[in-house]
């Protein structure tokens, strides 16, 4: 286990090291102390290590992850895991806004509430918030699957245009083209397998589904004539 | 950007430790608003028919002597006045109209930043640590305060357009954030008897307090009413004599977090402001909803 200690170090001495790190490195186990809200800690990381922060995080935590296993002992900031690739992120408390903004792959995992545009623009990321959602999450997403244990904000799904929405609870109102689809048997799997993942222990039955009605992206001939 | 930062003791008399920690705070929000920095102080409470007010002058070399002796001609003055590099805070017995009319026939170089029982209101161009060391805010007491970095968008970078802007007797507002709609309003608000002293946004936000208060209805209720009648991206902290409150706007474009423990309650742009504060690391911790407010009394 290699500690390290914000309140004694820089973030940048501490994301240059993860970013020296070589393909089978052995230095493995990383535990970051005292973040106290600050910025873009342990971003770009591309060794599939595990980091472990202690406490509160500031804006765009675990940033662009590649490999890497970031869990976040405390509440994250604005864009946690901003552009994931790949990896797994936890946080056990809330995240703000724009949680997993325009990720790619991987999953994130946001054990308390996520805020306003949680999952903006996703494009492949997979997203389980274990309580509610704050209006306009997944906003324009692209691909990937967003599941919201609790209840959603307004304008869910909001110009969406592929990606796959699964909420529990109550949805405050559905956003342009976002539309409720049927929850099939294949749904129930995919949701049942996230929540697995994640280890938040909620029935895979009692969610609903949302998607694209596909009315706002794509070319319709029958307009032909107004262009 | 811009930071707001704020520190509301639930009860208790005035503390030695409010300066101090509300300089911690600010000063993690220097990135946020390297601009201008501001605060307004709620300090020790004026003598029974008398007010606070805060006043700024345009030089360093101001004589303030002399203005004080000219206002004691007009006014009973119980407390001598307490210089503070550019600002001056003077105990008289005038109500708010009186005075302002006073200083703006005879010294109209002079600013009026805030006015009240318990309010002080201290703004300035610089980081956060410079402007808290030029007004010696490290040995200031007070039961709240909130404060406000500024990195202007819309108007000059002066003292007058730095935030607190005074919304009337022990009121004060910081704004994040940028109003589009606040030419035309400014314009509505001055015909209502409304008077404005820069082109900044935020102050047209404080005047329509100013007004809506002035109708006679609360604090919650004129918030709730600039949710309708003011157009752009706003979080709001208003600083009343014993409390304060908090407004986003309904899309909650910036930022803001709150944190409160039996003590104290705290507002900050980002938690790292927070992160300063004795028992931050076991304070309930939430991002204020958008278009609801938020607000809090002493016990």
């Amino acid at each position: 286990m290699i500690e390290i200690d914000l309140a004694r170090s820089s973030v940048r001495g501490l994301n240059e090291r993860l970013h020296r790190l070589a393909p089978g490195t052995n230095e493995h186990y990383w535990r970051v102390l005292n973040p106290n809200g600050a910025h873009a800690i342990a971003v770009g990381i591309t060794e599939p290590i595990h980091v472990e922060i202690k406490g509160h995080v500031g804006y765009y935590c675990a940033g662009m992850n590649a490999a890497a296993t970031i869990v976040v002992d405390g509440h994250a900031g604005t864009g946690l895991a901003e552009n994931i690739m790949n990896g797994l992120v936890r946080v056990n408390g809330n995240a703000s806004q724009s949680a997993a903004a325009s990720g790619r792959g991987g999953l994130v995992v946001v054990q308390g509430d996520a805020s306003a545009r949680c999952g903006i623009s996703m494009k492949g990321v997979s997203i389980v918030v274990g309580g509610s959602a704050g209006h306009m999450s997944a906003f324009m997403g692209q691909a990937g699957t967003l599941v919201v244990c609790g209840d959603a904000g307004h304008d869910l799904g909001d110009s969406i245009y592929e990606a796959e929405i699964y909420v529990a609870g109550s949805v405050a109102s559905l956003g342009a083209d976002c539309v409720e689809k049927e929850m099939t048997q294949a749904d129930i799997q995919r949701v049942a397998a996230l929540l697995d993942r994640a280890a938040i222990a909620t029935k895979a039955t009692c969610f609903r589904h949302y998607g694209s009605a596909r009315r706002l992206y794509n070319f319709h001939i029958d307009h032909a004539a107004e262009y | 950007m811009c930071g707001i930062v704020g520190l509301f003791f639930k009860r208790g008399e005035a503390t030695q430790d409010l300066g101090p920690l509300l300089a911690g705070m600010l000063s993690q929000m220097s990135e946020r608003g390297p601009d201008s920095t501001g605060f307004a102080l709620y300090g020790d409470a004026a003598p029974q028919g008398a007010f606070k007010t805060t006043l700024h002058a345009p030089d360093a070399e101001y004589d303030w002597a002399a203005l004080e002796a000219e206002l004691g001609t007009a006014f009973p003055v119980p407390r001598p006045a307490r210089r503070y590099g550019s600002h001056a805070v003077f105990t008289l017995a005038a109500n708010q109209e009186q005075l302002f009319a006073w200083i703006a026939r005879h010294r109209p170089e002079i600013g009026t930043f805030g006015f009240g029982e318990r309010i002080e209101v201290f703004k300035d161009v610089g980081l956060p640590d410079e402007v808290a060391e030029r007004f010696d805010l490290t040995h200031r007491s007070g039961t709240h305060a909130l404060g406000h970095t500024r990195m202007a968008t819309e108007s000059a970078v002066t003292t007058e357009h730095s935030h607190p802007f005074s919304t009337g007797p022990d009121l004060c507002l910081v704004h994040n954030g940028s109003l589009s709609n606040h030419n035309r309003l400014r314009q509505s608000l001055r015909r209502q008897g409304i008077q404005f002293s820069t082109d900044n946004d935020t102050e047209v936000a404080s005047g329509y307090l100013t007004w809506r208060l002035r109708q006679g209805i609360g604090l919650t209720e004129a918030l709730e009413a600039a949710l309708a009648d003011l157009d752009g991206f706003y979080t709001f902290a208003v600083g009343t004599k014993d409390g304060f409150a908090i407004l986003r706007d309904p899309i909650a474009c910036k930022p803001a977090v709150l944190a409160e423990t039996k003590d104290w309650v705290a507002i900050a742009t980002e938690y790292r402001a927070i992160a300063t504060l004795p028992d931050a690391a076991t304070a309930e911790i939430w991002e204020p909803h958008p278009a609801t407010v938020y607000s809090w009394r002493r016990q």
